[in-house]
């Protein structure tokens, strides 16, 4: 890396505005953070006195708690904020709500929003520190990162790697940050699944499109499902579970068509036997909870770079 | 106050007499008198008189696709507001979409807005009545009572006529009250609340796409209903490429179909957008590089016939949110010149013809006086300077909202008076000096 580089972002609201060293300086930093959360005194004193808020307007288990596991192991002070207990329900606008959170001089806001470009929008109006954790279809960077430092663990490096991504790319925020993060760390994305969940110009992101899951995971090193969202058969994407699970889901029969080393990953939650076989998810070549172990660490590094450095 | 205005040394551009060059215009109570060659009108005592030296003298603009807002959500703007917007752009008639609150699908609307825009002064209104009654798509509206009380057109702009057989209806009943039916060509379940243009930039937003189809194919239906019908239509806010060839071609069958766009089809693509810029948030969406080549290139051989602004007003209350939350449309009316004025610079138009696009052929199209210098035509005249130039400003702007993806942008050339009926209704203070 260039001695002279430093990672210099106020904000986390997607990987397409980070460069390749940015990417590396999160994935060192994490792995160094990595062992903090083995030792049997988890906690450094590193973000205390930092008021960090996780302000999440969908449901979530892994990344809401990941975050907030991830700064309490920094020492900063985490609030919790979610939809149903929100002001926003009160008819109250995000710029508002947001605005009277930062009056209260939070250093960070951990934004989950249904709408796209809302962490941006966010970002905006307020002076503290705005991290994306997943907003509409757009972006979800921080599970890009920790989906690259688990790649970077299990391989040794991503450059020249196959990574397919099955499933609904569409409406996927990870396949996005995916698919932007991994080809920028030079590996090569192919994505496949029905082709109503292709998006047009998917290429444009950096992934090649391919009409067969077999034949986009030939070969491949990495293999990622993606969640599919049982509400979206209501539109007219996909006949049912059923046949999606028999034409898209990840079953042995792909897993055997990749590369003997293929390791499974998954964003989680998982729709056992949908779109992932569960002897797969839960088979030797599965790092799919190393990936939540890793986004702990990526959070940290993530809360670290951007408040820490002052 | 009415009476002697004499405009000296103006290039008259009124393509109706096929005049283009520089002559003085007289106009004595509220109407054209005399069009004669420079020095020869003897200059009155009493009255006032313009040096228009540089300046083009066309007959009064007339935007045919704009929404008032009042009654309902004053706002956004009012009928005030929003014919004084329309005299500071140059225009002197607009046509008033029915998208209030309520819906101006009745006589009682249609005079309300007549009856305010009399008393704003700033521009003549032609109401346009809603196709369906609420303009939900049902049930015809009363276009007899509509068309008495001064409607001129029917559209259920903002939403599309979703069921083929009510938008035949109403093509052919349209007939008998002498109406122009409107199309706002969109097919809803290919739109299927999209924000924004379909295709690379949408994906990489994460934004819902609404594909140059959703357009198509309703422009496609109701020209083959204007054709079975043998009704006129008029196809508003024309945005794609492939609309505009079907467009074409049935002109050339011989379907009566006119079609207008908006400056910012002919401006601006996509890209605008990027970054989550809800003020270039519209419907139709901005398109592709592509999709502008064509529409410049429409207006230039004559498949559009008119520049309309779809001139919509919206408060911050309605843009600063999440995108795809946030309402369509942006205004207009103070920007439509500098931008047709862009055209004309780029040699993409001519003169003449930006004057038929804004005014000649819009006032053709629905069937309202205007459009030409005439002697004895009423005195509707705006005056251009096509080479001053300006910062497009919020502190600029008369419209009540401030919408606009132009602003900060460095613009020339703009009506810099304008006059309705021998009223100066913009623009005296310019000259004042």
């Amino acid at each position: 890396m260039n001695p002279e580089y430093r990672f210099s972002h106020k904000h986390v609201l997607g990987l397409a505005d980070f460069s390749v060293e940015d990417i590396q300086s999160v994935l060192q930093t994490a792995e160094s953070f990595k062992e903090i959360s083995s030792r049997a005194i988890k906690k450094v004193p590193t973000l205390r006195g930092k008021t960090i808020i996780n302000f999440f307007f969908e449901p979530s288990t892994r990344t809401r708690l990941s975050f907030e596991v991830a700064a309490k192991r920094m020492s900063a002070d985490t609030f919790n904020i979610s939809n149903s207990g929100s002001s926003t329900v009160k008819g109250e606008t995000l710029i508002d709500t947001a605005r009277n959170l930062a009056a209260m001089n939070p250093d960070c806001i951990i934004l989950r929003h249904p709408r796209s470009g809302s962490a941006r929008l966010l970002a905006d109006h307020i002076n503290a520190s705005v991290i994306n954790a997943g907003d509409g279809t757009h972006e979800h960077p921080s599970q890009g990162l920790l989906d690259l430092m688990t790649v970077r663990e299990a391989k040794g490096g991503i450059a020249g790697l196959k990574i397919a991504i099955i499933g609904d790319i569409a409406h996927s925020r990870v396949a996005h940050s995916n698919i932007i993060g991994f080809s920028k760390m030079g590996a090569s994305v192919t994505v496949s699944g029905p082709a109503t969940l292709i998006p047009p110009g998917i290429a444009e992101l950096g992934a090649q499109v391919s009409r067969s899951v077999l034949e986009a995971v030939d070969g491949a090193d990495v293999i990622m499902a993606l969640r599919i969202q049982k509400e979206r058969q209501q539109d007219p994407l996909f006949p049912s579970l059923r046949e999606y699970a028999k034409f898209f889901g990840v079953s042995q029969k792909v897993a055997d068509a990749a590369s003997p080393e293929a390791i499974i990953m998954h964003p989680g939650p998982i729709n056992r036997g949908v779109e992932l076989d569960p002897k797969l998810a839960d088979g030797s070549r599965s790092v799919i909870l190393e990936q939540v172990t890793n986004g702990v660490a990526v959070r940290m590094a993530l809360l670290y770079l951007i408040m820490g450095g002052d | 106050m009415p009476g002697l205005i004499l405009l000296k040394n103006g290039r008259v551009i009124d393509p109706a007499n096929g005049i283009d060059q520089i002559q003085d215009v007289l106009i004595v109570d509220g109407r054209i008198s005399a069009v004669a060659q420079p020095g020869t009108l003897s200059e009155q005592t009493e009255g006032l008189v313009f040096d228009l030296t540089g300046k083009w003298v066309v007959p009064g603009l007339i935007d045919m696709h704009v929404h008032l807002r009042e009654p309902g959500q004053e706002y956004k703007e009012t009928i005030e507001t929003g014919t004084r917007a329309a005299a500071a752009g140059g225009f002197t008639a607009v046509a008033a979409m029915p998208n209030t609150k309520p819906v101006n699908d009745n006589q009682t609307v249609t005079t309300f807005i007549l009856a305010k825009a009399a008393e704003a002064g700033f521009a003549r209104v032609y109401p346009v009545g809603a196709i369906s009654s609420g303009s939900n798509g049902e049930h015809l509206a009363e276009f007899g009572e509509l068309r008495q009380a001064g409607a001129v057109a029917v559209t259920d702009d903002g939403l599309p006529v979703g069921n083929s057989q009510l938008m035949r209806r109403a093509l052919e009943y349209a007939g008998n009250h002498d109406l122009l039916v409107i199309s706002h060509a969109e097919e809803m379940t290919l739109s299927h609340s999209g924000a924004m243009n379909d295709g690379s930039l949408a994906t990489r937003l994460g934004l819902r796409g609404i594909p140059h189809i959703a357009e198509e194919i309703m422009v496609y239906r109701d020209l083959a209903l204007a054709e079975f019908t043998g009704r006129p239509i008029h196809i508003a806010h024309v945005s794609t490429r492939e609309s505009l060839a079907l467009i074409k071609r049935a002109k050339e069958k011989g379907v009566a179909v006119t079609a207008e766009t908006a400056p910012h089809y002919f401006t601006l693509t996509e890209m605008a957008v990027d970054g989550y810029n809800t003020l270039a948030k519209m419907n139709p969406p901005l398109r592709t590089e592509a999709d502008v080549a064509a529409v410049r290139e429409a207006l230039r051989e004559g498949t559009l016939d008119a520049i309309a602004t779809d001139h919509a007003p919206h408060g911050e209350l309605d843009k600063d949110m999440e995108f795809d939350l946030a309402a369509n449309g942006i205004i207009g009316l103070e920007t439509a010149v500098p931008l047709t004025l862009r055209l004309v610079r780029e040699n993409q138009l001519d003169a003449r013809r930006m004057v038929e696009l804004l005014s000649v052929n819009p006032a053709r199209i629905l069937g309202v006086p205007g459009g030409t210098l005439s002697v004895g035509a009423p005195a509707d005249i705006t005056v251009i300077d096509p080479e001053k130039k300006f910062v497009f400003t919020e502190e600029s702007i008369q419209s009540k909202s401030r919408n606009s993806p132009f602003l900060g942008w460095e613009l020339q050339g703009k009506a810099v008076l304008t006059i309705l009926a021998g009223r100066i209704t913009w623009g005296q203070e310019t000259f004042s000096s």
